[in-house]
């Protein structure tokens, strides 16, 4: 197996990854952005940025194309959509393998792997992915037109989300395992006026049913523990986010949330490792501020090389 | 057009001829959106690997992308990107939705190369 030596490898390439690598090798460092997912994180998934200085409104797909564009542009080598089979962050000498095929070894590590959708682990879910279960209105909405679909939880994607697919479908019906909602009194407002939607709450989805594709789904409430099947074309999750940190948890400090811990330098507690973005312990989540955690993470990682 | 670095198919003729004229096919179909972006990253990564491959991509929205949309391998697909893959011009695998490099090298191996 070759390796592959570089000066810094950042893991991770929404906001916070991708500015990281801007620096990185805008400074002159060899640096590789390793993605897991899809280039620009949770980014891509917001339809309409309005508040990002600078910018006039614009799409969080189109910033996230902008930022590959001058990371690849300042010299960084991304490795996309693969899969980090292995590890070694302690030693002085930092070593990554991707694909089981792949080993790269770098002196510093950002560590900017965001969140991941949190999935809602009933049963079939992983059958019927691209078949009736969509993570993503905009992207599969059409399939659905003048059907009738279900829309997973009690966020403000969840809501939004839900208005937004009203566009095509016949009905929704929003499921929810709480007997309220976690998004805004704007959002929930939106979603109560319009008449193709309905609402079941504290219930949760256990099964999903079908032959190729999804046709029903088994419900749960929560309170009475009774179950029954329901109809329905296709079920779009929205279920909230986890930190992407599972496979650090052994080696590097997390919150009781399982968020990493970082100084104000953004370095975990171990030498060379730092962490940038939705991954890192902190209140606010913002493209802004993902941009501001990859800039510091950069220039200190810059900083600790030249000592 | 889709912003990628792949090569683009714009018409159904340009289509029958990459699908005939070349063993090896990877067409993605698909939009500017999340699902699909990653399947475009993971085919321009993998175009200096598989020389013997074609990678190819189609605006699903376009009138030409029919050949694909309504596809007997595609029948049934409620997710975004729908991506073929070709030997010796004939349809030989499709999926539905987001799959990651482990996921398309996997298909790669064992059904063109």
């Amino acid at each position: 197996m070759n390796t592959k030596h570089c000066d810094a490898i950042v893991l991770g390439s929404g906001a916070a990854g991708l500015t990281a690598g801007i620096y990185l090798a805008r400074a002159n460092l060899k640096t590789l952005i390793v993605n897991e997912g899809s280039i620009g994180g949770q980014m891509v998934l917001t339809h309409a940025v309005a508040n990002y200085p600078g910018v006039l409104e614009t799409s969080g797909r189109d910033i996230s194309l902008i930022m590959k564009k001058q990371a690849k542009d300042f010299g960084c080598d991304i490795e996309s959509n693969v899969e980090l089979t292995k590890f070694d962050l302690i030693s002085k000498k930092k070593m990554i393998e991707i694909d089981d095929d792949e080993v790269f070894t770098s002196d510093v590590v950002i560590l900017a792997t965001g969140g991941k959708p949190r999935k809602l682990g009933a049963k079939n879910e992983d059958k019927f992915k691209g078949f009736g279960i969509s993570y993503c209105a905009t992207c599969d909405g059409d399939f659905y037109t003048d059907k009738d679909v279900i829309v997973v939880g009690g966020g403000n994607s969840a809501l939004e989300e839900a208005v937004s697919l009203t566009k095509w479908v016949r009905s929704i019906t929003i499921v929810h395992q709480f007997d309220n909602f976690q998004a805004t009194d704007h959002a929930i407002k939106q979603a109560e006026k319009n008449d193709k939607i309905s609402f079941i709450l504290e219930s949760e989805i256990t099964e999903y049913l079908g032959e190729r594709q999804v046709e029903g789904v088994k419900i749960q409430n929560q309170k009475t523990g009774e179950t029954r099947e329901l109809k329905t074309d296709g079920v779009f999750v929205y279920v909230g986010y986890i930190p992407n940190t599972d496979r650090f948890k052994d080696v590097i400090d997390l919150s009781e949330r399982e968020e990493i811990l970082t100084d104000k330098n953004m370095l975990t507690n171990i030498n060379g490792v730092f962490a940038a973005g939705d991954v890192r312990e902190k209140k606010i989540r913002q493209i802004t501020t993902a941009v501001s955690d990859g800039t510091i993470a950069a220039l200190n990682a810059i900083e600790y090389l030249q000592k | 057009m889709l912003r990628t670095n792949l090569k683009h198919i714009e018409s159904v003729e340009e289509f029958d001829e990459v699908i005939e004229s070349n063993e090896h096919v990877m067409i993605c179909c698909g939009r500017m959106g999340p699902m699909c972006l990653p399947v475009y990253d993971v085919m321009e990564n993998l175009e200096e690997k598989y020389e013997n491959v074609k990678f190819y991509d189609m605006e699903f929205d376009a009138s030409h992308a029919h050949v694909l949309r309504n596809h007997e391998l595609s029948a049934g697909f409620m997710g975004l990107p729908f991506t073929f893959y070709f030997k010796n011009g004939t349809a030989v695998k499709a999926t539905s939705s987001i799959q990651n490099k482990k996921q398309v090298k996997t298909i790669l191996e064992e059904h063109l190369v």
